[in-house]
Formats: structure tokens, sequence, C-alpha cells
């Protein structure tokens, strides 16, 4: 008869739940999944793959991978990247070679999708682990991704 | 004017010492019901404090920690916040009804706190029929729910209002039938008698064994569903109905509300306490013979007891649907407890009490 079967099945289900969550509550002392934000401000540290904006690396150099190949600002959806280059003349070959003045990056319009970042064929932008990001103007949202007066290493384009 | 007052035979005496017989009494009336308002307040709020805090525990979260240390100021602060808001309403409530409604379930409550013996001696009012009085004064809060539905004239907080009628009145057969389980062990519906009876021949749920465990279940499942807290909650049930009958409150009304479904915790909880787990006894007796102990003390640790168990059940069980809430009671419950009924009677009349 399933009417006693089911007594049964019911209040052995019920304890198998209030045991798992009871476990919880005894495990709960270890320590929380809660992040006391503001207070631990200094010690806390974003995981490897945390995406909090676009930044372009510069060695001691001060010179930067980017080629200017325009990868990033086709492969974006929203147009946050704008790229602003010239042809200039290659010092050490003498060629005319593309260059990027400006590399423009709207963080206000980034989805953090990071299509961008797949799309770069010499890895010249990477995520930051920053996750303070707000601003009290719009206006620093936009963000040249190029440090004045660098320029792209030797022998990145080969 | 002469019942019967058992809070510390010492003020008793030298209230009576220093004025004439009428005017004591009603001072200690007042006394009375400002130490109950007061138990009630405190009670109310530490218990919103503890199920956020043990909320939290079950989810690994922290829980309130920001007023005062451990956050044992938060509910003072929310206490705070609703008085000092304003009391809204909409134009075309049922003005009456919906001021009165508050009323009733806070009511309801508080006179059912009064009569429980906290210990020996801290019991307000000392009725022969404690039990039966418990079981009609609970049943009163949910006219104030349905009124608050009502009124607010608010098809959500209608079928609010009715889930909790429905609710109230079918699961009141539950509580009222396991409790007369007990009451046959016992043989009184005084409650200070169901203790006496206790502490010659332990706890009821040691001396009805198999019956007594079973209505212990039945009695804990349906006093949830008088509680309308979850798996119950349909009546409030946040994804359907907003808020449900209090969905219209605001301020210190939705207060009242809010505070009257933990003190309603609490009550059923010390039922739980009195009926099955001995009241103010000590278990095992082991400080019955320290005569200054505050025995008081014994029937919160179990009180608390009973409301961590309801508690884990909130944060573990999923909602009911409205039929299966009356398939549990009238095809599961019920049946279960008529049969348990039958049971302690036969074991009562063969004598196989421990």
């Amino acid at each position: 008869m399933s009417y006693f079967s089911d007594i049964y099945n019911g209040i052995k289900t019920l304890l198998t739940g209030m045991s798992v969550t009871g476990g919880y509550f005894i495990r709960a002392r270890k320590g929380s999944i809660t992040q006391q934000y503001p207070d631990n401000r200094e010690t806390l540290k974003m995981f490897d793959r945390f995406r909090g904006e676009v930044v372009m690396p510069h060695d001691e150099n001060n010179e930067h991978y980017c080629t200017g190949c325009q990868s990033c600002e086709i492969a974006c959806p929203n147009g946050s990247i704008e790229i602003v280059w010239d042809r200039q003349v290659d010092p050490e070959t003498g060629k005319k070679k593309k260059m990027i003045d400006k590399h423009i990056y709207h963080l206000g319009m980034c989805t953090m999708c990071g299509l961008c970042i797949e799309s770069c064929p010499t890895d010249a932008i990477v995520w930051a682990q920053n996750y303070e990001n707000s601003v009290y103007d719009r206006k620093y949202l936009t963000k040249v991704l190029n440090q004045p007066g660098s320029k792209v290493k030797a022998g990145i384009e080969d | 004017m002469n019942i019967p007052l058992n809070i510390t035979k010492t003020i008793h005496d030298w209230l009576f010492s220093i004025m004439p017989e009428g005017v004591a009494t009603v001072t200690e009336w007042v006394i009375v019901a400002a130490a109950y308002l007061a138990l009630f307040a405190v009670v109310g709020l530490y218990l919103v404090l503890l199920e956020r805090k043990v909320a939290a525990w079950f989810q690994l979260r922290l829980g309130p920690n920001r007023v005062g240390p451990w956050g044992i100021f938060q509910t003072m602060a929310d206490a705070l916040k609703l008085v000092s808001k304003e009391l809204t309403s909409n134009t075309k409530i049922d003005k009456f009804l919906y001021n009165l409604a508050p009323y009733f379930v806070i009511l309801s409550s508080l006179i059912a706190i009064g009569v429980f013996p906290f210990s020996r001696q801290f019991q307000a009012l000392d009725i022969n029929i404690g039990i039966f009085f418990l079981f009609a004064i609970s049943s009163i809060g949910v006219i104030g729910i349905l009124l608050a539905g009502w009124s607010s004239n608010n098809k959500f907080s209608m079928i609010g209002a009715m889930r909790s009628g429905l609710q109230t009145i079918s699961y009141e057969l539950s509580v009222g039938l396991s409790m007369l389980t007990m009451v046959l062990l016992t043989g009184s519906l005084q409650l200070s008698e169901i203790i006496e009876v206790q502490r010659t021949g332990g706890w009821l749920i040691i001396q009805g064994h198999i019956p007594a465990i079973i209505a212990f279940m039945i009695f804990m499942i349906a006093g949830t569903a008088e509680t309308n807290r979850a798996p119950f909650d349909l009546v409030e049930a946040e994804s359907e109905l907003g808020a449900g009958f209090h969905t219209e409150y605001s301020g210190m009304k939705f207060a009242y509300f809010f505070l009257a479904e933990f003190i309603n915790m609490f009550i059923i909880a010390s039922i739980a306490v009195v009926l099955f787990f001995g009241g103010w006894l000590s278990p095992f007796g082991i400080t019955d013979d320290i005569t200054w102990f505050p025995e008081s003390i014994w029937f919160v640790i179990k009180v608390l007891g009973i409301i961590f168990l309801m508690m884990w059940f909130r944060w573990t069980f999923p909602r009911l649907r409205v039929d299966q809430l009356l398939t549990l009671e009238w095809k599961y419950l019920l049946p279960i407890n008529l049969v348990n009924l039958v049971l302690m009677a036969i074991i009562i009349w063969l004598n196989w009490t421990i």
C-alpha cells in the first residue's frame, strides 16, 4: 500500500534535507562566503580570471606589444575601442609602417565580454584585476591605454 | 479580584503590606502587565535577530554585524526606524477594519503569553483550562489576518488572507488533537499541573514513548503551519502575492504583524516545551536541590531549541502548494492523529507508560 510508504519516504527525504542544511549550519563557523568588502580592501585580491578593465601592459622601456592591427576594434561588439593610428617611417628599417597614436578604450561602454583580448594576435591587451571602477564624471571612463611616448616593441610584428 | 498572581511572593507580600488590598491588587496587575509587555518586546526583537543570524549561518553568510557587537542592536534600530515611519494607507481601504486588524493579531499573542509557567513562581495566570485557553486564543489571531486582507481592498492581500484562514482552520485540528493526546497522559489541562506530572514521572515525551513522539512530530508540523512560517508561508508567499495580507501596511502596523509572527513562534515552542519536555524542569533533576537556581533558564533553553528546529525547517523545506497543504492535513496528519489518540488511550489503559 503506497499510503504508508509515502509517509515513510516523505519523512526520510525531509530528514535527508535537514541533515544537508544542518551540515551547512555547523560548518558555517569555519568561514562564510561573504566578503566584508570595504573593511578588507587592503587584503582583498581578485582571482586570475576576474575581468576588471582592459589594460595594455608596458615594459620598463615604455614599450608595448600593440601593432595597431585593429583586430580588437573590429571584434568589439559595441564600439568600446577606438584606435587612432597613422603611417610613420620606422627609424630602423626606413619603411613606412602603421603605428598606433592612441588606443582609446571607453570603459563606460564595455560589457567585459573579452572578445578584444581573445582576438589580439600579440597579447598586447589583458584584463586588469582592479574592481573599484566608479568615478564621479563620465569623461574619466574614456581611457587612453598606451602611455604617452610609448612605442611598439621591436620585433613583435615578425 | 482574586486572580492568582504567582510571580515572586516577596513583591506580592511587600505590596500588600504598604497599601490597601484593592490598590495593591491593581498595582500588581500593572506591574505584571508592564513586565509581560517588556518580555514581549524583548522576545520579539531578539527572535527576529536570532532568525536572521540562523538564516545567515544556514546560508554560509555572516548575518547582521554592523549595529553593536555582533549586530545585537540591529533589531532595535529596525524597530526605531519602523516607529518613525509614516503610516501610509490606500484611499479605498475600509478604515476601521484596517486599523483594527494589527491589534487582533498582536493582542491574541500577548494574551496567550500570560498563561505560561516560565518557572515555579513566574506565571501570571494559572487557570485550570490552560491548554484549552491557549488553543482558543491562538485561533483569534487569524481573524486579524483575515481583516487585514479584506480591508486592504487588494486582491493579493485577500488571497493571502483567505489562504491563511484555510490553513489555520485545517491545522488547528491537528494541533488540538496532538495536544489532546498528551492531555490524556496528564489528566489535566492546567499548565502547572502538567509540569507537576512530569516532575515525578519524567518528561511526557519519554512517559508516552511512541504515541508521544508521533504527537510531537505532528505538533511541530501543525504548529509551524499555525504560525504561518515557511514551509507553510503561502499566506505571504513573496513570489506570488507580494507580501500577502500585510502588503498595504507600513510603519508600526506592519511591525505588529511582523512581531506577532515571531511571538507566535515563541508560543508554539512554549506549548511544545510544556507538553513534551517538562517546562522549567531540569533534565534528570540536576538543579532540583539548588534553591537559588532560576528555573526559567531551563525553560528558555528548551524553547530556544524548539525555535531553532522551526528555523531549521524554514531554511530547509520548499513552500507547499495549496492542494499539497490540504492533502498533508486531511489525508495524512488527521488520520494519523486520530489513530495516535486511540493508541495513547490503549497504552494508558494497559498501563504501558514508562
